[in-house]
């Protein structure tokens, strides 16, 4: 069953093939068997999650179930969890339980979708291969040797293994795309705005955005309408025509102007990867759509721009882990100061220390108009190169990655080349595009991902084009053999 | 660019987080390498262009200002490492 889609475990909940106690029973047990070898749950909750299954079945009983009710799913361990912990992957949260509920939390019970757990991340999003995690590496269910991409690589892994049919990510630099990359699933990043990030524990709040992890752009498209939709408690949230994401799925391709731009397939490219990308174009071509050569002169400066802007605006929101309100607290404080400074040192790993330091650094006296101020125009400059392609094209497609999944250990302790590994994805953060990634074949037996970029608010337009991809290609109905059924 | 250890103290002031003398210096050269990087974006010209703080260019929305939420002082104090009497408990701050 862990192979069914969203709309097959909907048609099986709903004409009582199956009760969605069984179903969550049956995700449950396979997650004991198989997670201790892939680490992609911080926290399971199976009381939770079988309390809820009940009340599904009861509303699936008395006829007013909604289309997702029963279906169970797990949230990335970054959305607030009332009575639930929410530790972020960091030992500053590992005693949170987290107050209140974040909106798409609240979005996604009212659904009636059982929460299996919390996954598996780097800590506070601060990542591109899931190790920085507090509770230890999440494994890449396609090679255990392999990292499984992050932030969102206990999401990816999750759905990969079959542990669960769908899981919440978000992307503040590409961290649901490149874990779905790296584990052959399909995620999407939507438009900046269009998911509420209130009691979404924040990175960096002008790039980071929710999104669906799950086995295929359809099941995407079922998920985003559950997701998608103005909360007046995130100042942020889009006030956007409600929309029905799967309507377009089927529509045709004839005519789609596809660009691909000259600038993703020079140096640093896997030439591997580079011939899965080209093959994947060639294969949606050949569904009527015409490529187009685009051009996107200021990408190379995304990432620098990235790596000031989001760690300055992380050194302000992680200013609130004081050992004060709630998280960790050092103990015997001698003052208020070693309070805040120790609490801080021992709460937080490496990485984020780093992110902390360099963000406080580019906007203190003297350095903000250099950095700050300097990054923030480049990244109207990677905004308006993209505005310009969409003159030229309805979608862009090109490399998720650089490469196929990584070793576990092979960037831990080189910051800067983790960073590179991003830099497809983060130039659409720059920019607050919606964007996914699906499934595109196998280097060395480990997956490839297609990336497909869109102007804002074209997520039902993406989904379409990945789905009729998905119609003639079977990369994303792979599993990885081990995780069978005994 | 090379960080001077002084700097590196400073920064970690900045960051309110404590760094122990002997990491120093591993810290500073990793700092210093990110800074490098940051380098690169002195190869862009930006004359004339407007810094972009919000992908859409959205500026902030204002509401009425009513009361909306209730009082769960004792639901969130619950999760405080210190609290007596409904308020945060911290070390002495004036002697």
């Amino acid at each position: 069953m862990y192979q069914y889609s969203i709309k097959q475990l909907s048609e099986a909940l709903q004409t009582k093939q199956v009760s969605s106690r069984e179903l969550t029973q049956y995700f449950l047990d396979r997650t004991a068997r198989l997670d201790t070898q892939v680490n992609s749950f911080i926290t399971q909750t199976p009381e939770l999650a079988l309390q809820m299954a009940a009340q599904a079945d009861a509303k699936i009983a008395q006829g007013n179930a909604h289309a997702l009710t029963g279906i169970p799913m797990a949230h990335k361990d970054i959305f607030c969890t009332d009575g639930v912990r929410t530790s972020c992957g960091s030992k500053m949260l590992d005693n949170f339980m987290a107050p209140y509920d974040a909106h798409v939390v609240t979005q996604l019970k009212q659904m009636g979708m059982p929460i299996l757990g919390k996954t598996n991340m780097d800590e506070f999003a601060m990542g591109s291969s899931s190790e920085s995690s507090y509770y230890g590496p999440t494994k890449n269910p396609w090679d255990l040797t392999a990292v499984p991409g992050g932030s969102s690589g206990g999401s990816a892994a999750a759905v990969a293994a079959g542990l669960v049919p769908f899981a919440t990510g978000t992307d503040t630099g590409g961290s649901i795309r490149q874990p779905a990359a790296f584990c052959g699933i399909s995620g999407i990043k939507p438009t900046y705005g269009a998911v509420s990030r209130f009691g979404m524990i924040s990175y960096a709040s002008s790039f980071d955005q929710g999104g669906p992890m799950a086995m295929s752009a359809e099941d995407c498209a079922w998920l985003l309408n559950a997701m998608v939709g103005f909360d007046q408690r995130d100042s942020t949230s889009m006030q956007i025509e409600p929309t029905d994401y799967t309507a377009q799925l089927n529509q045709s391709l004839k005519g789609l102007k596809v660009g691909v731009p000259s600038d993703y397939f020079g140096e640093g490219l896997d030439p591997q990867v580079a011939a899965s990308v080209k093959q994947a174009i060639a294969e949606i071509e050949k569904l009527g759509a015409q490529v187009v050569e685009v051009s996107l002169p200021n990408q190379k400066l995304a990432v620098a721009a990235y790596y000031v802007l989001a760690p300055a605006e992380a050194s302000s929101n992680l200013s609130r882990y004081d050992g004060v309100r709630f998280g960790h607290r050092c103990a015997d404080p001698k003052d208020l100061n070693d309070l805040y400074t120790r609490s801080r040192a021992e709460g937080f790993g490496a990485e984020v220390k780093r992110r902390i330091m360099v963000g406080a650094y580019a906007l203190s006296a003297g350095y903000y108009d250099a950095y700050y101020l300097k990054a923030q125009k480049v990244r109207r400059l990677v905004r308006d190169d993209f505005t310009r392609a969409f003159e030229q094209c309805d979608v862009i497609l090109g490399p998720v990655a650089p490469t196929v999944a990584f070793n576990i250990g092979e960037k831990a302790d080189d910051p800067i080349s983790m960073y590179l590994a991003d830099l497809y994805t983060i130039p659409v953060n720059l920019a607050g595009l919606p964007a996914m990634s699906i499934p595109a074949g196998f280097v060395n037996q480990r997956p490839v991902g297609l990336h497909l970029v869109g102007p804002y608010f074209s997520e039902a337009k993406l989904l379409n084009v990945a789905h009729q991809y998905q119609q003639v290609t079977n990369w994303h109905q792979q599993r990885p053999e081990w995780v069978g059924d005994k | 660019m090379s960080l001077e250890m002084a700097e590196v103290k400073k920064i970690a002031q900045l960051a309110a987080i404590a760094v122990e003398p002997q990491e120093l210096d591993a810290v500073g050269a990793k700092l210093s390498n990110i800074l490098d990087l940051f380098d690169q974006l002195s190869q862009a010209d930006t004359d004339g262009v407007e810094p972009m703080a919000h992908p859409l260019d959205q500026t902030q929305r204002l509401r009425e200002d009513q009361v909306a939420e209730t009082d769960q002082r004792e639901k969130f104090q619950s999760i405080a490492p210190a609290t007596e009497n409904g308020l945060y408990l911290v070390p002495k701050v004036i002697e």
